[in-house]
C-alpha cells in the first residue's frame, strides 16, 4: 500500500486525531475567515465575490474537491474543521463567525433551526438535488428540506476484532449489560447517543425515552461501568485499531475505514436497532456567499464530483447518483451499507431540548460513580 | 525603596503600564465579567441567558454530585503536586549543585517539554503506555526472560503474560499530570536552591549535622518560598486540569474541568458551566489567600 491510499484511507470525519493525533482540536488551518477582504472586488457573475467559508468535519471533502470548485466556479474555498455538532452551535452562539456553509448533524439542523440560525435554502439553484434518492427527501428532522441538504448518513454499531470474540455480537447486552468482555470495551461518552441507545437495548424507540427511564438507564450504565475500559470522544476505532479494546460503539463509516486496513476488523447493528444520523449542508444566517454556498452544494450532489467526495471519505451517501457510479467493493460493503432488514430498525433521534439537560446530568452522575 | 519609585515617576510608569492594564481590562477581565453575570443567568431558549440574578445554578454547583467532583478533582491535584515535590525536589537539587559546565544542558532539559505541545506530549505519553505500548513490551520482554530463567533451572515457566492495564485509568491520569506539570515544580525549586548560601550547609556538616539533618533543618527552611512557588504553581493548573483526564482517564477519571467543558458545549447550559468555574476560581483564590497569610508573620520574604 502506498502512501497516498494510506493517507486517503486514513481519512476521517470524526475522529479528532489521525495518525499520531495532532490534527488540532477544531481549530481552522489558513484562518479562513480573513478570506473575504483579500478576495474583495473580483466579482463573480451571481454578485459575490469569490470566496466561500465552509465550516466542516475533519477529513469530510473530497482530497480535490475545493481546487476542482475553483476550477469550475472561481470561487476560492476556505475550509475550517470542527470536531463535534456540539463546537458547531456553541461557536454560532454569539452570531454567525463568518461561515457561509457548515455541516450539522440531523438533530442539530433541528436544533439550529429552532434557534433560528439557518436559511431557506433556494432548491432552485440546486438542481442536483435530483441525484438524493427519494427516502433522503423527505425525512422528519426536516420536513420537505426546506434548511438542509443531505451530504451523509451514518448509523451506530458495534466494530469489533473478530479474533478476540467468540461469536459477532448480535445484541447491545454485550456492550451494555454483561462482564463477558470486561475492559475490552469501549462506548462514547456523548450521553444522548448512550440514552437513546440503551433505550433500544430495553426496547424502547430512541425518541420515546422518559424521565423514568433516564433513571432506570443511569443505575444500568452504572452497574456497567466497572467493564467499562473507556468512554471515548468518537475515536473508536484508534481504540479498536491499536488493540487497546476489542469492542467499540462507534459509527458505520470509522469502521469502514478501518476495514479497510485491517482484515480482523468487522461491524455489527445489534438485532435491537440502533440510531441512524445524517449529516448536512445548511446555510446559516448571516452568510456572505449564500449563492456560492448553493452553488457548491450543487456541485459536490454532482454525479462525477460526488463520486470523488466519497471516494475518499468512504462514507455512505444519499446520492443516488454517486452510489450507482461506485465499485462494488463500497457498494456491497456490509459495514457501509448494512443489510435492510437491520436498518429498518434503524431510527433518526429527534432534537430534545428537555431530555438533553436530563442526560447529561445522569452521565455525569454515572462518570463520578 | 520599590515601592516609592513609581509614585514619584508616575508618567513613565504611566506609559509602560497603560497598555498592559487595557489589555488586561479589554480582554480579561471583561469577558470574565460577562461569564461571572452569566452564573447568575438563566437559560432563556436555545441561545438567549436572561441574567436574573438568581443563585440557582451555585445551589446546584454545590450539591454533593459536584462538591463530590470537586473534591477529587481537588485530591488528585494534591496528589500530583506532591509527586511533584517528592521527584523535583532532588531534580532541583541535582542542578543546583552540579558544575556549571552541566548546569545549563540539565536546565535545558528540564524546559524543553515546555517547547512541545501539550497535546503532543500527552499522546507521545499514550503511545508508550497502551496496551501495545513500549512499556508493556518492555514489561513482556521481562516477564518472557524471567519464565526462561525459571526453566533454566528447571521451575515451571510464568504463567502467560497479560499486558499491563496502564492506560485508560486513575492511575494514568496522575502520572500524566505529573509528568506535564513537573517543570512547573523543578523551576521555582531550583531558583530557591540556587539563592541559598552555600556556607550555611557547610557549617551543618561541620557542626555535626548528618545529610539528611541538613536537608530537613537547613535546606527545605531556606528552599520554603520556592517549595511554596512551586506547590501553588503545580496544584492551580492541576485542579482545572481537563485534556489529561479526558484523553488518558477511564470511565473513573471525570476531574471538575471536564465537567464544566461539558457545560458550555454538550449541556449548552452556560450558566451553569460559568457558576461552576467560578466555584473553581474562588477555590483557587482561597489558595492564593492561604499562601499569602502565611507569609505575612515572617515579615519580608527576603
Amino acid at each position: 500500500m502506498d502512501l497516498k491510499t494510506l493517507l486517503q484511507a486514513g481519512g476521517d470525519r470524526r475522529s479528532l486525531l489521525k495518525g499520531m493525533g495532532v490534527a488540532a482540536i477544531g481549530l481552522s488551518f489558513g484562518g479562513g475567515l480573513a478570506g473575504c477582504s483579500q478576495e474583495a472586488g473580483k466579482k463573480l457573475a451571481n454578485g459575490e465575490d469569490g470566496t466561500l467559508n465552509l465550516y466542516n468535519w475533519d477529513d469530510y471533502m473530497g482530497e480535490t474537491t475545493l481546487a476542482d470548485f475553483k476550477g469550475a466556479a472561481g470561487v476560492d474555498v476556505k475550509m475550517d474543521l470542527f470536531d463535534n455538532n456540539d463546537t458547531l452551535f456553541a461557536k454560532f452562539r454569539a452570531g454567525n463567525p463568518g461561515y457561509d456553509l457548515i455541516v450539522p448533524t440531523n438533530d442539530f439542523v433541528e436544533r439550529m433551526v429552532s434557534a433560528d440560525m439557518l436559511q431557506k435554502i433556494d432548491k432552485a439553484q440546486i438542481p442536483n438535488l435530483k441525484n438524493i434518492a427519494p427516502e433522503f427527501i423527505d425525512v422528519d428532522y426536516d420536513k420537505g428540506r426546506q434548511y438542509s441538504v443531505p451530504y451523509t448518513w451514518l448509523v451506530l454499531g458495534i466494530g469489533y476484532r473478530k479474533s478476540k470474540l467468540a461469536s459477532p455480537p448480535d445484541s447491545w447486552k454485550l456492550l451494555f449489560d454483561s462482564d463477558q468482555y470486561k475492559g475490552r470495551i469501549a462506548v462514547l461518552s456523548e450521553a444522548g447517543d448512550m440514552f437513546r441507545l440503551y433505550a433500544k437495548y430495553l426496547g424502547k424507540s430512541v425518541n420515546d425515552i422518559t424521565p423514568a427511564d433516564v433513571k432506570i438507564i443511569e443505575a444500568l450504565m452504572i452497574k456497567q461501568k466497572p467493564h467499562i475500559a473507556k468512554f471515548h470522544s468518537d475515536d473508536g476505532q484508534d481504540l479498536l485499531a491499536k488493540g487497546e479494546v476489542d469492542l467499540v460503539l462507534e459509527y458505520n463509516g470509522d469502521i469502514a475505514q478501518l476495514m479497510a486496513e485491517d482484515d480482523d476488523i468487522a461491524f455489527a447493528i445489534p438485532k435491537e436497532g440502533s440510531q441512524l444520523n445524517s449529516d448536512n449542508f445548511c446555510i446559516p444566517k448571516g452568510a456572505k456567499h449564500p449563492k456560492n454556498a448553493h452553488a457548491f452544494i450543487n456541485f459536490v450532489l454532482d454525479a462525477q464530483h460526488g463520486k470523488k467526495v466519497t471516494e475518499t471519505i468512504l462514507y455512505p451517501t444519499p446520492n443516488a447518483a454517486v452510489k450507482a457510479l461506485m465499485p462494488d467493493s463500497y457498494k456491497n460493503n456490509p459495514a457501509t451499507y448494512p443489510p435492510a432488514d437491520q436498518l429498518a430498525k434503524c431510527e433518526y433521534a429527534k432534537f430534545n431540548p428537555d431530555l438533553q439537560p436530563l442526560f447529561e446530568e445522569a452521565f455525569t452522575r454515572v462518570g463520578a460513580a | 525603596m520599590a515601592e516609592q519609585d513609581w509614585k514619584q515617576q508616575k508618567r513613565p510608569f504611566a506609559a509602560v503600564s497603560t497598555l498592559p492594564l487595557l489589555w488586561t481590562l479589554l480582554f480579561f477581565l471583561l469577558p470574565m465579567g460577562f461569564v461571572w453575570f452569566y452564573s447568575f443567568g438563566r437559560n432563556a431558549g436555545l441561545t438567549e441567558i436572561d441574567i436574573v440574578g438568581t443563585l440557582d445554578n451555585y445551589k446546584r454547583a454545590t450539591e454533593w454530585l459536584y462538591l463530590g467532583i470537586f473534591l477529587k478533582s481537588l485530591a488528585v491535584a494534591a496528589l500530583v503536586t506532591l509527586i511533584c515535590l517528592i521527584v523535583g525536589f532532588p531534580v532541583a537539587m541535582a542542578i543546583t549543585f552540579v558544575s556549571e559546565k552541566w548546569r545549563p544542558w540539565l536546565l535545558l532539559g528540564i524546559m524543553l517539554p515546555f517547547w512541545t505541545n501539550l497535546l503532543i506530549r500527552t499522546y507521545a505519553l499514550m503511545i508508550v503506555l497502551g496496551q501495545q505500548g513500549y512499556a508493556n513490551q518492555g514489561l513482556e520482554a521481562l516477564w518472557s526472560g524471567a519464565s526462561w530463567l525459571k526453566t533454566l533451572i528447571g521451575l515451571q515457566p510464568l504463567s502467560t503474560w497479560e499486558p499491563a492495564p496502564l492506560l485508560y485509568n486513575n492511575f494514568a491520569v496522575v502520572l500524566g499530570l505529573v509528568y506535564v506539570h513537573l517543570p512547573f515544580m523543578v523551576l521555582p525549586l531550583y531558583s530557591a536552591l540556587d539563592r541559598l548560601d552555600k556556607s550555611l550547609i557547610e557549617a551543618s556538616l561541620d557542626l555535626g549535622a548528618g545529610h539528611f539533618r541538613t536537608l530537613m533543618k537547613i535546606i527545605v527552611p531556606l528552599a520554603a518560598p520556592g517549595i511554596i512557588a512551586g506547590v501553588m504553581i503545580t496544584l492551580i493548573p492541576a485542579l482545572g486540569a481537563y485534556l489529561t483526564p479526558d484523553l488518558m482517564g477511564g470511565t473513573d477519571s471525570q476531574m471538575i474541568a471536564n465537567v464544566i467543558e461539558r457545560q458550555f458545549k454538550r449541556a449548552n447550559d452556560w450558566p451553569f458551566g460559568a457558576a461552576l468555574s467560578f466555584l473553581l476560581i474562588y477555590a483557587m483564590f482561597i489558595l492564593i489567600a492561604m499562601q499569602g497569610l502565611r507569609k505575612k508573620p515572617g515579615g519580608d520574604a527576603r
